[in-house]
């Protein structure tokens, strides 16, 4: 019971949030990027962020058949490197599931409504003795990808 | 204790050529693991490769799991719980295990041989015949692997493998490792630790624990390089696949048996 009506909570106190920020803020600041996240710190995604926001699921599907069946671990569109740099932390400085309603992933997809199951079996944290392996190439892939067009500012 | 020493040295050794024969760093596998010096893949694998094992049965010894247990470390294997109010020996033949230990005993001698048992990693396998969508499949490189996004939980592979080498995940998964997507409703089994191929490290979780025991059952190479350890192995040693009448052309070989 005790769970039930505190997660009830954080999506109510999430949705409130995320209601908040959108029609407080100016349209070109509207973000629901997670405070203290790496991402927070970039001026752009790994593509344009009004693609992003329409098209990131189809990046992700495609790379991840590239991924599965030809082992290639090099890609901006990867799954594990959302997770690393869109990752929020609590008091504790401990990774939050990014598909809780309060966070990255979880918040936008509650908003939407949309059931998110990417993390029934993806990893809602960086974990494991090769999530910094995974995230690495990710963010060598996005700065090869970025060289020159300066569409990423640290 | 001193002959201990010098058995483990060798297999290091053996296992050593086995990751330079496969044109990966030379360096002890321990040490890859600490440090992680990873080369992340930039072009789709292709067939100049095929990965396999080579298990000598003679060395693998009665009793000891290293493997097992190392599988299930590398693979977050043992993040799973039974579920609630289930009997113990129900879980016990439901869990996820990629790798199980075998003992067979001939009834007339009473000679006992133990060894690991995976997936064979077949050349034509049953299993990618068999499956409706498309999920199990044989990568360009010899390794046999489910993709979990198509893979729709009916279990025809299972029934089609001949080696029992396939676990379904009945209950939700937590915890799940960032190199090890795995979840309720799919099949999976043994992919020679893909993670590690992918991102150029040595050898596989169970070769190098097996190794670590001194023991040095378990080669893991490339079968499509005549000058791997694993190949000069198989030159040179009889070595047979398990139910050979099949004509499966494993990927894993064994040697005693
Ligand atoms: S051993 Fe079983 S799971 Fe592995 S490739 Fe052969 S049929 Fe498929
Ligand atoms: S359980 Fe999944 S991988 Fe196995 S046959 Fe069915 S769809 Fe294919």
């Amino acid at each position: 019971m005790v769970t039930a009506v505190s997660t009830t909570r954080t999506h109510a106190v999430a949705l409130l949030w995320i209601l908040a920020v959108l029609t407080a803020m100016p349209a070109s600041a509207r973000s629901t990027v997670v405070p203290g996240s790496e991402a927070a710190g970039l001026g752009a995604c790994v593509e344009p962020t009004e693609l992003m926001r329409r098209q990131h699921m189809e990046f992700i599907k495609h790379q991840r058949d590239r991924t599965v069946h030809g082992g290639i671990r090099t890609s901006k569109h990867s799954l594990a490197g959302c997770v690393e740099c869109h990752i929020g932390h609590d008091a504790q400085g401990q990774a939050v599931p990014i598909d809780r309603a309060d966070q990255f992933c979880g918040a936008c997809h509650a908003y939407v409504a949309v059931d998110l199951n990417c993390f029934d079996c993806h990893a809602a944290v960086p974990r494991g003795p090769m999530a910094g392996s995974l995230a690495e190439a990710a963010r060598r892939a996005v700065d090869e990808a970025q060289h020159g067009q300066g569409a990423v500012q640290p | 204790m001193s002959e201990r020493g010098t058995e483990i040295d060798r297999e290091r050794r053996r296992l050593l050529g086995a990751a330079a024969g496969a044109g990966v760093a030379l360096v002890a596998p321990a040490v890859v693991v600490r440090a992680l010096e990873t080369t992340p893949r930039d072009a789709p694998v292709d067939g100049r490769v095929r990965w396999g094992l080579a298990i000598d049965t003679a060395k693998c010894a009665a009793g000891c799991t290293a493997c097992v247990d190392a599988c299930a470390r590398e693979n977050g294997l043992d993040l799973q719980h039974p579920p609630e109010g289930a009997e113990p020996a129900d879980w016990a033949t439901q869990r996820a295990v990629w790798v199980r230990k075998v003992r067979l005993r001939d009834d007339q001698t009473g000679r006992e041989t133990n060894l690991p048992l995976m997936c064979q990693h077949c050349e034509h396998p049953p299993c990618v015949d068999v499956c409706p969508t498309g999920a199990s499949f044989k990568r360009a490189d010899g390794i046999v692997m489910v993709d979990r996004h198509t893979c729709i939980g009916c279990r025809y592979c299972m029934m089609a493998c001949p080696y029992k080498a396939r676990s379904f995940i009945h209950e939700a998964l937590s915890d799940q490792l960032s190199h090890v997507p795995r979840g309720k409703g799919c099949v999976e089994s043994c992919n020679l630790c893909v993670h590690r191929r992918d991102f150029g490290l040595p050898s596989t979780a169970c070769a190098e624990a097996c190794a670590e025991t001194g023991h040095g059952a378990i080669l893991f190479g490339d079968l499509a390089d005549p000058d791997s350890a694993i190949s000069r192995f198989l030159a040179s040693e009889p070595t047979r696949q398990i139910r050979e009448d099949l004509a499966l052309n494993t990927g894993v070989r064994y040697a005693g048996v």
